[in-house]
């Protein structure tokens, strides 16, 4: 038993934060929300130079073999950043081609993003599917797909979509050839509704079983990204305490506050042995049972911490929580949508329950 | 990061683990299921196997009759102890008063109590809690004044956790009443045969007699039963506030109390609102578990004390017991009168003290508010 970090997932992690600590604080992450692209193409290339893209994907094909808990302190430092760059939207992608995928396919899809020449993203839900993962209705007849996806994150900056399709079809479709909505998520992603429309995919293997596995992995990540927004949210909830004077006193000297503050700190340790729990379990479980049994637990203690530190860390901060001016009300969005994406509490505690 | 135990630490375990099952006997695994009256022949008796083995204080140094054992196997063995259901190992003297005299105690004062710790020929209570002094401990006021080779002490203790049983006290005494009230405590070790002492029931709302009231009315204590200096007290009693206690969380214990809730609770499952709560209570214990394995990880790595984080084992640990009895309640046939449905709802009953004993829930925010916020 060990919670460490290995030498190389501590380095990783360390320079993603100096990263971003560098290049992404606050202020430069507004212009890049606000921009057309809605992320910045020059971070983009430099989280895939410092190997990010490559890092899940198998070393075959230009990557490095790694699973969630190599993310997962890179994960952790996204979430306190807020980065909105499409790195789990394109990990997905690449992890369905890899895993899925004709050999042929993966030489001309894997090495490009590795190298993060190639975004791509998972269309997978759809209008009325909600987090069931087998609601799908869009057709394949042969290659051709007709249907419609809904909030595809990353979707408008992907150069190809991996599109699932009814009875766990899946298949990867050039982004050209979709018609996109895009728009902007609560939190500042970018994403985009999809109309088929006949467009040719080519066809990958895997099914349903596969689609649970990306699922999962992507909630473990979400748990991660979670953990790291949380971890912001309390910090900075901290130091608004003891700064922010009121009757003459910091307010951190009520022990109204202080009980509740205790409570967000207590929730937020919870929340990422969830996360520990979650990452170990997608790159070892013993069986698929445990694996989502364990992700499943994780992503209800998540989405719970997740509202409470959400809700009480604006509140904590009286008025200026609810700006758009500070950090913690941007955070408080990115939490609103991590504990609700790949399945919410209710969810997962219907899945918990019948495994 | 691997979450799994090693191969060494698994073999301890079974180690552990069949030990317990041939040595733990029967009847009191049974009235432990029964959640029975425990008599204090049961507690000894439970005790002293563990002592010939050698397992019952694995924290001592090794002199005094420790295993050596590092704070993992010294968690997963009081894991173990909760999850096959043993009698609980009584602390006072185990692990409150034996640790604070390993580290304040003088040799003759070691080697008088620790033997006859190891062995429960002493039964030992803690006399902290006063009528007039709970969460505020420093207010406390019992005294007692240096006369010659002895202390005299007057005044009253309360919630005195097994007196009746008890043939030893510890108690924070106040040897001076000058203006910082901390500085006026000291330590004193009181022999409760000694004459002056009274012992009252406190019976609490599930109808048992586990607490009591002790009165000391003129009690001559020599003045050797004094640990560490006079007003030094309040050091002593902080130093066991934050001394190793990794099983705070009890998790083998509500481990155990969950597997008998969910069969308990099988016909209750088809009710979404009852599953939900089922669900989110295992939950919370994962969490708690996986976060006591990354303190307990911490510990062995950096050496250092845990400090506040047992505050927080201790709020969740705490918290998940009292909903685990809760659920127990419900699930229960309300109409049922047997002798195991009676015993759940007075479990339930009495488990509401777990929040408040051994510094309240609200004591333990305060600890990590100041300790680990610096608040």
């Amino acid at each position: 038993m060990n919670f460490d970090y290995s030498e190389e997932q501590q380095l990783l992690a360390d320079s993603v934060r100096r990263l971003l600590q560098k290049d992404y604080e606050f202020e430069a992450r507004k212009k890049t929300v606000a921009s057309k692209e809605g992320y910045s193409p020059a971070i983009w290339a430099k989280l895939a130079e410092m190997g990010l893209t490559a890092l899940p994907l198998p070393s075959e094909h230009g990557g490095f073999g790694g699973g969630a808990v190599d993310l997962m302190g890179v994960m952790e430092a996204f979430g306190e950043a807020l980065v909105v760059e499409p790195l789990v939207p394109t990990i997905l992608g690449a992890l369905l081609v890899a895993k899925g995928g004709s050999a042929e396919l993966k030489q001309s899809i894997l090495p490009a993003v590795a190298e993060g020449r190639m975004k791509l993203a998972f269309a997978h839900a759809e209008p009325g599917s909600r987090y069931d993962l087998k609601a799908v209705k869009t057709k394949a007849s042969g290659a051709k797909l007709d249907g419609a996806k809904s909030a595809v994150l990353g979707a408008p900056m992907a150069d190809k979509l991996v599109v699932s399709a009814q009875g766990g079809g899946l298949f990867v479709v050039d982004a050209k050839q979709v018609k996109q909505q895009a728009f902007a998520t609560i939190d500042e992603m970018r994403a985009a509704d999809l109309v088929l429309n006949g467009a040719e995919g080519i066809p990958l293997q895997g099914g349903l079983a596969l689609i649970e596995e990306i699922a999962d992995f992507a909630s473990a990540l979400a748990c991660a990204e979670a953990a790291g927004a949380m971890k912001f949210a309390c910090d900075t909830t901290l130091e608004y305490l003891k700064t922010r004077k009121q009757f003459g006193v910091p307010i951190g000297t009520f022990q109204a506050l202080q009980h509740r503050i205790v409570d967000l700190y207590i929730a937020q340790e919870q929340a990422r042995s969830m996360a520990c729990l979650a990452c170990s379990k997608v790159d070892a479980a013993e069986s698929p049972t445990e694996r989502a049994r364990a992700v499943s637990a994780a992503k209800i203690k998540i989405a719970d911490n997740a509202r409470l530190i959400s809700q009480e860390a604006v509140q904590l901060h009286g008025g200026m929580g609810m700006s758009d001016e500070l950090k913690i009300s941007h955070t408080f969005r990115r939490l609103t949508v991590l504990g609700q994406l790949y399945g919410d509490a209710d969810h997962h505690l219907e899945r918990f329950a019948s495994l | 990061m691997d979450l799994n135990y090693s191969q060494e630490e698994l073999a301890f375990r079974d180690e552990v683990r069949a030990w317990l099952e041939a040595n733990l006997p029967q009847d009191l695994r049974q009235k432990v299921a029964d959640y029975a009256h425990l008599s204090k022949e049961d507690l000894v008796r439970w005790h002293k196997i563990l002592a010939k083995k050698g397992w019952v204080a694995p924290a001592w140094p090794k002199e005094w009759g420790g295993t050596g054992w590092n704070v993992v196997q010294r968690y997963m063995f009081e894991e173990e102890l909760g999850y096959v259901g043993a009698p609980p190992l009584i602390p006072f003297g185990l692990t409150m008063c034996a640790a604070v005299l390993l580290q304040f105690g003088s040799e003759a004062q070691k080697k008088r109590f620790l033997p006859r710790i190891y062995d429960c020929d002493d039964f030992w209570c803690q006399g902290y809690s006063e009528p007039g002094s709970g969460s505020d401990l420093a207010s406390l006021k019992t005294k007692a004044v240096r006369q010659g080779d002895h202390y005299v002490v007057n005044g009253q203790k309360t919630w005195t956790t097994l007196a009746h049983y008890a043939d030893w006290i510890f108690c924070l005494v106040r040897t001076d009443s000058g203006e910082k009230r901390q500085e006026g405590i000291s330590f004193l070790l009181i022999d409760m045969k000694t004459p002056g002492i009274t012992v009252r029931p406190l019976i609490l709302m599930d109808g048992a007699h586990e607490v009591n009231e002790v009165f000391f009315d003129d009690v001559k204590v020599p003045a050797e039963n004094l640990v560490f200096q006079e007003g030094k007290g309040w050091t002593v009693a902080k130093y066991l506030l934050g001394y190793e206690r990794m099983n705070t969380g009890r998790v083998g214990e509500s481990k155990r109390q969950l597997a008998k809730l969910k069969k308990l609770a099988a016909p209750m499952m088809k009710d979404m609102r009852f599953r939900d709560r089922l669900s989110r209570l295992e939950v919370e214990l994962m969490a708690l578990e996986i976060t006591n394995l990354r303190f307990l990880d911490r510990m062995r790595r950096t050496g250092q004390p845990p400090g506040a984080d047992v505050s927080m084992l201790k709020i969740k640990g705490t918290e998940i017991q009292q909903g685990v009895t809760e659920l127990m309640m419900q699930a229960l046939d309300p109409a049922a009168s047997d002798e195991f449905s009676i015993s759940i709802r007075k479990r339930y009953l009495s488990t509401r003290k777990t929040t408040i004993y051994a510094g309240s829930n609200e004591i333990q925010r305060n600890i990590i508010a100041k300790m680990t916020l610096g608040l």
